[in-house]
Formats: C-alpha cells, structure tokens, sequence
C-alpha cells in the first residue's frame, strides 16, 4: 500500500538521518531510525536510504542495532555491495563479550540471505557451536540450516554435520531441538537425519525438559521411527501416554499422529489412543479462542469416521453458543448430526430446531438441511419439525426455500414420510424467491399432486406467470409436473396444461424448453396408457440411505491427514453437497427420460439429443464388493479393456450422491467413491454385465464376456447421464 | 515452520510484517486481507490458500494475526502460536489493540525476532524473552492501581471488599522491572458457563469451563502453594467432606504444578523452575457439565401475544436467583423478533435500564448495569410490525443472556489460602478474584 507522497517521506528521512546533529544525539538518531522502520512496515519503500542505515548499524545501543538489523534484512537482497559494508560490522560483534550481542549479529548475518557473503559467515557460525552463551549456540544450529538453503548446491560439510549430531546432547533444550530442525533441513535429500534407537531414545527422555513447540517438533521427528521389537514400541507408548491427554492441543494432536504412525498393524491400540484425547479434544472444542475450537471441531469430524460412537455421550458439548460464528456453528451441526442415537433424538432436533430461526440465514439453512439429512436416516418424527418449521418461516424467502428442498430431499429418500410433508404443503407457494426452491416444490407437487387439494391452483399461479419467469429449469420442471397431474387429475387440468404447452411450443425461446414441450404433445397422441407409462417414474429411492449413513472407516484412511491443514480446508465443498446441492433433485430429469426410456424400448427422447441405446440392462445386479474387487483387478484375455474420454465439466463439480442417484436410474450401481477431493477422482461402478471405473472424464471400461454393441450402448448411457448432471460450480 | 508472520488491522492496515523464510514476498499480505474480506458468512476463514501458501490466522483484539506456511504445519501448532503471540504482546504493551501495536511496532519486532528464528518457534515464556527485549513499552495511558472508579465513595473499604480493578493485571510485564520494590501477585478463578434452559424451564444444558490463573510480578519467589476448597473433587464417585462438595468433571494442570499434596489436603504448588516459568500461567483448567450445584442464575418467564392492531406485546419477567448478597453486572439480554419489525416502544421497571431494537442483527437488546440476587425485573415490548409472517411468534427468541457474576464461581471452587516461600520481604499485594463469565446462556421461548 504506497501511501502518497511516498518519496517526500523518503527524502525527509533521508534529511534526518545525515544530519550531524541528530546522530549526535543518540535518543533523536533512535527516534529517527525507528520513523524509517514504521514507515517499512506500513508498505513504504524505503529501500533508498539504505547506505544511511548501514551507517546507523554502527553503535553501541542495542536497541538501535535490532532496529537497523530488522531494515538491513529486508534490503540487502537489493543492495548486495552496500551489505559488504555491513558484514564487517557484524562480525566485529561476534567477538562482542556480551552474547547478547553475539547472538544477535550472528542471526542477522545469515538472515541478510546473500550468498555472496556464505565465506565471511561459516567461520563465526563453527565458532558460534562452541559459544559458552546457550542463546548463541541456538542461533548458530539454525545459522547453518539457512546458509545451507542459500547454496542448496554446495557441499555440505561432514564435520559440520557431525558437530551439529553431537550438540544434540546440548544441555539447553532449544539448542537440542534446533538441532533437529537445522539437520532435518541440511539433510533433506537424504530423506532427514537418521533416526536410530539410541537417538530416539535420548529424545523421547529429553520430552520432560522442553516446552510445548519442543515437543511437538519431536514427537513429529519421531514419526519416522520404527521400533525393533513389540516391546519397544510398547515402552515408548506408554513413556508418550502423559502427552497423550496433555493440556496443551498442539502436544496432544502431536502424539496422537505419532500413535496413529508408530502402530498402524495395532488398531486396538489406536482405538484406545482415541478414547484417551476425547477428553484433551473435547477441551479444546470449549477453547477460549475459537479459531482452536474450529480446529478440534474438525479433527473430531475425523475422529468420528472411525469411530462414530466417541462422542456420543457428549452431544450437548456440540450445542452451538449464541455468539459464535457462523462457520463454528456449521461444523458443530455437522458433528450434532452424526451423533444422533435413539436416546437422544428428541433432544438433538428440539436443539436443531432452535437453530432454524437464526439470524444468519446460512446457519438457518444449514440448520434445516441438518434435520432433513437426519429425517433421511429413517428416524421418521424428523418430519414433524422441519414440517411445523415451514408454516414458520413461509416470509423469509432463503428459508422457505431452503424447507422446501429439504422436504423434497426427505421424501426421495424416505417414503413414508410422504404424507406429512404433503399436509404442509398446502398453501406454500406464493414466497419462494429462489429457482432452486420453486423447482423444489414443483416437483413435490409432480409426485404427489394427486394428495395435494390445492395442487392445481398453485400450479395453475405458476403457469400464469409462466411468460417472467427466467429459469429454463423452473419451466422444464412445471411441464413435467402439469403432464404428471393431468395423468392422475385429468379434469382439474387439462385446460391449463393446454396453454401451458401452447406458451412453450409457440413462444418459448429456450430450445430445451421447447423440445421438450413438443416432447409431451407427441407423447399424449401416443394416448393416455402411453403417457401414464412414460410418465410413472419412480417416487422415491429408500436404497440412498444407506450413502447416508456411513459405515465405520479405518483409521488409515485419514491418519495421514491428522494434525494437518487438510481437514481444516475441506469445509467449503462438504457443505456444498451436504447443503443445498440438493442430490436427488437432479435425478427427477433422468427419472422421467431416461430410465422410462430404457424401459419403454425404442421409444427415446432426452434434452440433450442423445442417442438412447439399443441396451438393456438388468435391474438389480447384485455384486459383492469382494467379488468386484476380484474382477477388477483378474486381467484376463477375455475383458475388454478400453478407456474412453467423454468430455463433461459437470463431473467434478457433482456430489457423489448425484452421480450415484444418477447412475443408479440407469441400473449402474455405484460401487465406491474415494474422498471426495482426491484427484483424480473415482468412481467404481459396475452393471449386470459390465463393469467401468471412471477417472474424472476419462472411463476405463472392463467387460466380459466381449460384446462391441453392449459396450458401446453402455458408454452412451454413461455419457447421457454424465450430461444430464447438475453443472453446479460454487 | 512459518514462512511470515503479519499483522493486519481490521481496516487492512499493514501493522506488522515479517518474513522468516524468504519463501514469499510482503504481497500476500494484500492477497490475504482481499481474501479474507471476500468470504461469505459459511465459510470457514481459519485456514486459506493461496498458490501452495496456506494463511492460518486468528482474530485478537480485532486484529488480524496471520501466520503463512508453505509446508503442511500442524493447525493446533500454529493457532496456539498466534494465540500466544497475542497474548505476548498484551503482556508487553499492557493491552491489545490496533493503537498498541501501532505505538509498540518496534517492541514487536523485537519480540517477534527472538520467538520466531528462521520460522521455528523458539519460545514464548515470557520470563525468558525478558532478558533479551530491551525496547520498553509505550503505554497509551499511564498504569494506576487504585483506578478511583473502583474505590468506595467514602474510601471506607473493608479489606474484604478491596478488590483490584479488572486492568490491574494488564500491564507491561517490564514494568516491574523498575518498579522493583512493589511485588504483587493475581490468582484470579475465571468461569464461563454456557447453559440452554428449554421453553418449560428446564435445564438442557449446562457447562461451566474454568481455570486458575496466576500472574505473578514476585522478582523472587520460588514455591507457591494454592489451598483450594478441601470439599473438591473431580469426577462422579468421588465425594470428599460432609459439606456441599465442590465438583468437577475434568481437571486439568501445568506442567509446573506439583500435586503430591493435592490428593490429601487440595493444595498445588507451584515450582517456577527458572528459566520456564512465564510470567502468567494458566495452572489450572477444569470442566463440569450438565450439572450445576445451585440453580442457574436466571430465569425469564415470557408472555407473548398479539394485540389487535397487529402490534405483538412481550411481556418479560427475569428472575436473578443468586444469592441476596451477590449480585450480576452488564447484564445484556438479547431477544430476536419477527421479520418485518420496525420499532419497539418499552416500558421497563426502573430508569437504570435501557433497550433498543437492533433492525441489523433483528433483535433487543435490553441492557440492565446491575442485578442484584434475589430480584425480580420486568420488561414490556410492544412490537411495532406491519408486516408479520403468518407465525411470528415461532420467530421470536431463543432469548441470550450475557452477563458477568463478579466474586463468584458457580462451581463454587474457592481459594482457601495463598502461601508464598521463601516469605516475601517487604510489603506484598495478594489479589484472589474471582469471576463468572457467561459463554452463552441461552433460553428458549
């Protein structure tokens, strides 16, 4: 951020600092220099009065030293000559009786990163290792770690490395640790230094003297050490159980991932290491700060993976506080949700339900689609707050949007709710703002429009205000929900439907739109029978449960991530499929085209133009995932084996429920994702005959027995689907 | 490791900058505060990207403390670091805020240089970084100890009621270097309690989190021992004493504290070995949940109903159920209204107290300075909304009450003594406080 008349300031320092009579003065010469430094760090450069200051470094205060050292190291890159002038300075002050004074000339040498200037520094630096002052020999350990990085190519020096192996024996923890760290560095080609038993044991009986930052950087050094015996392991376990359940976060989540390291092969005994920081993590989720909060609360998510039942008697540690924000909150619903056992279901929704009305209109949605994700896991009296919740919020427009598609998400999902959810939907319709949300209703009312009374004349509002409305999904929705009611309420509205496909055919713009009205006029000359049988799709899906409710996953799956940036990161694109992606929605498409077109046979039409093909496939092929496993990896001669690319953005966008959904119409079944955010991306699928995996947009293909026709049918109904996917970028 | 550690006002201003590691130039710092900004209400600032440069920040005193990472560090590491960066600062500059680290830049810089070599942390106990900060603080407003607000109107206090004002532990850690002579040491028992009571009044959640703190300025002090209530216990079967025992979940202690007498009589020493203790320490952390030894501190009972003319009353009574000699202060009490409000007229019980719509956040906040224990207060809302949804009162509440319960603990952990070894000479000032925080107290209407 320049600041105006940036070089006026520049010049009138300039003025102060060669004036004789404010170097004279030592205070006015500080105050000055400190006016040079301000102006630094508030973005102005000042780069130009950089011979003034090397004057400046010359002196005996202290304070004026740090002051120039700290402008010295942000210019020298750009004065590299001017700096030599400096060096001599610096070196004079190694020699200095106060170490202080060593110390500190001693870091900044290095810390004006010129490699021109490497040979006047190792000397002071070997000469700094066996400085008396514990503070100097910290500076000089990691001294040698950035002069190794400003000349990664040179040699590096075994004597130095041997010296820096020895000082790790050094009485003064710091300069133990940073022993580690500067070897770490020095030796990264070689993968680090070596850790071997007697190192590690030395570390782990130093654990006691350091302080947190110490102990954290060890326990992490000693990931990479593998004990010899079981009984070795064991003893450095229990020697690491006091950390384990230590008051300080960072030391805890460090010996939790050093746990989760060292016994791999032993899951009860990473079981057991969970159990014993619940108490440490659930501390840390009730922090002071809530940035530790957030942090704890993500890591328990991955805790939970493994472990659904940890948290389970702490629920109400979950319950969000008033003042916190948003982004706490949505993790703590999140976590809320997975926790949701028959004991406490009552009290976990009465708690959700309070959140329904919050302020922040995120959290609201949040909050309702958290009751909704809950409905879907069959604890059926989920409805009645979600239900009770809409009349309450039928004026807030993000809100009632957001309990529609959560009641459509609710009945595709659990069918027997079906009958609460259409006696609250009479009379929500005028205030839905969003094209997501009158999508949403529309389609409730396509599948259950013959238990609405009030479903003609809410569609009928609709179709009035056909001509402004801007969404080509909102329209291609109505007409399929006017075709579906006038199958089963033909005389209530066979009058609209007529305009309806009067306005699409004649003046509607948008081809989709157009096509598709055409679509259902050739459909209903076809007659009645016809249409109801194109028509009647299916109305809900009770076997996406079971995506829902996850089962346990090992601890290796996300034992890598642990103690990491990772799981903090995630949170946008999780809420994104969690939220208001509304999953099943996007099948409905596909429900009444695509899988009624495989059904019907020849008959065929989509939005997209493609091709339906002359393939059949069966409707529940039942593969084990042991047997899918085995046929996947057998490589013999009679597969196809075949990649093939097909070019769709929407892929990477798509939650893996929609692709499941999707694909399960169809009668692909969906074998195995991997996480979500794993490139490249896979999808496991398989069908009666055929089995595909796909990788972002390129699909690899196995299929026995050959069949070049089945298997080029099955790529067009893969393509048609990977199309007909939500395009949802957030 | 950490590549640059900044600090940004809340405006964006640059305050503080300094790179470790040379990995990236001071134009992230721009990068960071555009995206930070940019962020919509649900999603989680803690942790962003930019290229392979990860910025993990925390907010303290309404400024933005950022650290930037280029290799996968530990999140817990690094927020602990920023956080006690924060506090750090508030230990030398006496207090945090934008104007304090703009007065004391060059303090920071001088901190900043001595925790943090070639972006590993180095330490931040306090009492260590003390030997080598040579700048002294800049304080915005002089220290006093008898702030005169805090003394009686008459100055006949009692020791008893002698307490030290809540700022008299915020000051420079430097300055007691000069002042030599005058040593004094805080204990202070802090509680915060989040509880949610359901709309028929019972009790669904209650949670007290509280810690020891100690904040000692004794140049020679070697031992403490704290004496806590010998009734205490942690966990459920145990209970000591025939008294009302005083109990906790989950107990937590410094790695400095001895406990070799706790067990038997409740007393913690505390063993600053030289050279590790920092100047204040958190010694101990407890927790109790779901259950609360007395009632909590406040009840409402509210009757809502819409009038005629479409205006909708709210009828507030709030009940404090402390004890008659105790009392709440900054009782603030938040109730959300109905979409679509517009004003409020009030009528409260006595001048004292204030309340004003917040169309911003759709709320009341209805203020009350001080609450005695034992009293009742009433409040009437008469809601001006043309436009009212079909069911507002759905709408209205959860109600959120934040107060503070001077000289309380609601655990009702107390210190029983303070003994310092070897005996102090001169004159020494011992404060014990004690306070109750509410984290959220929440009632459902």
């Amino acid at each position: 951020m320049p600041y105006l008349g940036s070089e006026d300031t520049v010049r009138e320092l300039r003025r102060h600092l060669s004036n004789p009579n404010v170097q004279s003065d030592p205070l006015r010469y500080r105050s000055s220099i400190l006016k040079v430094i301000r102006a630094m760090s508030q973005g102005v450069d000042v780069a130009g009065l950089f011979s003034e200051m090397v004057k400046a470094c010359a002196t005996v205060d202290i304070v004026q030293k740090k002051l120039v050292y700290v402008f010295l190291c942000s210019y020298a890159t750009l004065n590299p000559e001017l700096s030599l002038l400096v060096i001599n300075t610096l070196r004079k002050d190694c020699q200095d009786p106060n170490p202080m004074v060593r110390s500190l000339a001693l870091r900044n040498m290095v810390n004006l990163r010129l490699p021109s200037l490497a040979e006047y520094v190792e000397q002071p630096l070997s000469a700094g290792l066996r400085d008396r002052a514990a503070c100097v020999r910290r500076v000089a350990v990691l001294g040698w770690a950035k002069l190794h990085n400003l000349q990664p190519a040179s040699e590096i020096d075994a004597a130095v490395v041997n010296e820096l192996y020895g000082l790790l024996r050094d009485p003064d923890p710091v300069v133990m640790v940073n022993c580690l760290r500067a070897l770490e560095e020095i030796l990264k080609e070689e993968g680090g230094m070596a850790i071997n038993k007697p190192i590690t044991h030395h570390l782990l009986n130093r654990l006691g003297q350091l302080d947190v930052w110490g102990q954290c950087e060890v326990l992490r050094v000693l990931q990479r050490y593998r004990p010899q015996s079981e009984s070795e392991l064991f003893d450095i376990l229990s020697l690491l159980d006091a950390s384990l359940v230590s008051p300080h976060p960072p030391v805890m989540a460090a010996t939790l991932s050093l746990f989760l390291v060292l016994c791999p092969d032993l899951p009860a005994v990473s079981f057991a290491a969970l159990e014993r920081v619940r108490g440490p993590l659930l501390a840390a989720c009730g922090s002071a700060s809530r940035e530790t909060r957030f942090t704890a609360l993500c890591h328990i998510q991955l805790l939970l993976r493994s472990l659904p039942g940890l948290m389970g008697a702490h629920y109400k540690r979950f319950f969000c506080g008033y003042a916190e924000p948003a982004y706490i909150k949505q993790r703590k619903m999140q976590v809320l949700v997975e926790l949701v056992n028959d004991d406490n279901v009552a009290m976990l929704l009465d708690e959700l339900r309070g959140y329904c009305t919050d302020v922040n209109a995120d959290t609201a949605q949040a909050a309702i689609s958290a009751i909704g994700e809950r409905a879907a896991t069959s604890h059926t009296r989920c409805t009645d707050p979600v239900t009770s919740h809409s009349a309450a919020t039928d004026r807030c427009p993000p809100l009632s949007s957001a309990v529609v598609q959560t009641m459509r998400d609710l009945v595709w999902v659990c069918p027997q709710c079906s009958d609460t959810v259409c006696s609250a939907l009479e009379g929500c319709e005028e205030t839905l703002q969003d094209s997501q949300g009158r999508q949403a209703l529309l389609w409730l009312l396509a599948v259950h429009g013959e238990r609405v009374r009030s479903a003609p004349y809410t569609l009928e509002g609709f179709i009035d205000g056909v001509r402004g409305e801007a969404s080509p999904g909102v329209k291609m929705e109505l007409l399929t929900t006017t075709m579906r009611l006038f199958v089963c309420r033909p005389a209530e509205t066979q009058d609209m439907l007529g305009r309806l496909l009067h306005h699409c055919i004649e003046e509607e713009t948008d081809m989709c739109v157009r096509d598709q009205a055409l679509l259902y006029y050739r459909l209903l000359r076809c007659g009645m029978e016809e249409t109801r049988r194109v028509l009647g799709g299916r109305r809900s899906e009770p076997s996406l449960g079971v995506l829902i409710g996850r089962p346990a996953e090992p601890i290796s799956q996300w034992a890598s991530s642990f103690n990491t940036l990772e799981p903090l990161k995630q949170g946008a694109g999780e809420t994104e499929t969690t939220g208001r992606a509304s999953p099943q929605h996007v099948t409905f498409d596909l429900d009444s085209d695509l899988s009624d077109t495989l059904n019907s046979g020849g008959f065929s039409f989509s939005p997209a133009g493609v091709q339906a093909p002359p393939l059949t496939l069966s409707l529940s092929p039942a593969l084990s995932p042991e047997e899918f496993e085995r046929l996947w990896t057998q490589r013999r001669l009679d597969y196809v084996c075949l990649e093939e690319r097909i070019r769709c953005p929407a892929v990477p966008h798509c939650s893996p429920q929609s692709l499941q959904a999707a694909m399960q119409l169809v009668n692909i079944q969906t074998l195995a994702f991997t996480a979500a955010h794993a490139s490249p991306w896979r999808v496991y699928l398989y069908t009666h005959a055929q089995q595909a995996a796909q990788e972002e947009v390129k699909v690899t293909l196995k299929q026995r027995p050959r069949d070049e026709k089945a298997l080029q049918g099955f790529l067009s109904i893969l393509t048609a689907v990977l199309h007909t996917l939500p395009f949802n970028t957030h | 490791m950490i590549s640059q550690v900044f600090i940004l006002s809340s405006q964006g201003d640059h305050l503080i900058y300094k790179d470790f590691r040379g990995e990236a130039g001071s134009d992230v710092v721009g990068v960071f505060y555009e995206k930070v900004t940019a962020l919509t209400g649900d999603q989680p600032p803690v942790v962003m990207n930019h290229g392979d440069l990860h910025f993990v920040h925390v907010r303290q005193g309404g400024l933005y403390w950022v650290a930037t990472t280029t290799a996968d560090s530990s999140p817990f590491t690094l927020i602990e670091f920023l956080n006690r960066l924060a506090a750090l600062v508030k230990d030398y500059c006496g207090s945090l805020c934008e104007k304090s680290v703009q007065m004391n830049f060059a303090l920071i810089y001088e901190l900043l240089d001595e925790v943090v070599d070639y972006g590993y942390i180095q330490t931040t106990s306090s009492d260590v970084l003390k030997n080598f900060i040579q700048t002294e603080a800049v304080c915005s407003k002089p220290f006093s100890l008898f702030d005169l607000s805090n003394v009686g109107l008459f100055g006949a206090e009692t020791q008893q009621s002698k307490v030290a004002p809540s700022s008299a532990a915020t000051r420079p850690v430097q300055s007691s270097r000069e002042q030599g002579g005058k040593s004094e040491i805080f204990v202070d028992v802090i509680e915060r309690m989040s509880v949610v009571i359901g709309s028929n009044g019972v009790v669904m959640k209650a949670d007290v989190e509280g810690e020891i703190r100690v904040k000692c300025f004794m140049p020679s002090c070697s031992e403490m021992r704290i004496g806590l209530n010998e009734e205490f216990s942690i966990g459920k079967s145990q209970i000591r004493g025939y008294g009302a025992a005083v109990r906790v979940d989950e107990c937590s202690f410094h790695q400095a504290v001895r406990l070799d007498e706790f067990s038997s009589s409740r007393i913690l020493r505390l063993c600053p070995s030289p050279g590790e203790s920092s100047n204040e320490q958190t010694v101990m952390q407890y927790q109790l949940s779901d259950e609360l030894p007395s009632a909590p501190p406040f009840r409402l009972y509210p009757t809502i109903e819409r009038d005629s003319g479409g205006r909708l009353l709210m009828y507030l009574k709030l009940r404090c159920d402390l004890l008659p000699r105790s009392a709440a202060i900054n009782v603030c009490v938040t109730i959300p209204v109905p979409r679509g409000s517009v004003s409020v007229s009030q009528e409260l019980s006595s001048p004292d107290q204030s309340a004003e719509l917040k169309l911003q956040s759709r709320a009341i906040e209805w203020r009350i300075p001080r609450f005695p224990g034992g009293t009742q207060l009433s409040a009437l809302f008469k809601l001006e909304a043309p436009a009212l949804g079909p069911a507002p009162l759905m709408e209205v509440g959860p109600v959120v009450l934040a107060f503070e319960l001077p000289h309380l603990t609601v655990t009702g952990l107390q210190i029983r003594f303070l003994r310092l070894s070897p005996v102090q000479p001169g004159p020494s000032q011992r404060w014990i406080r004690y306070v109750t925080h509410s984290d959220s107290y929440v009632i459902r209407v």
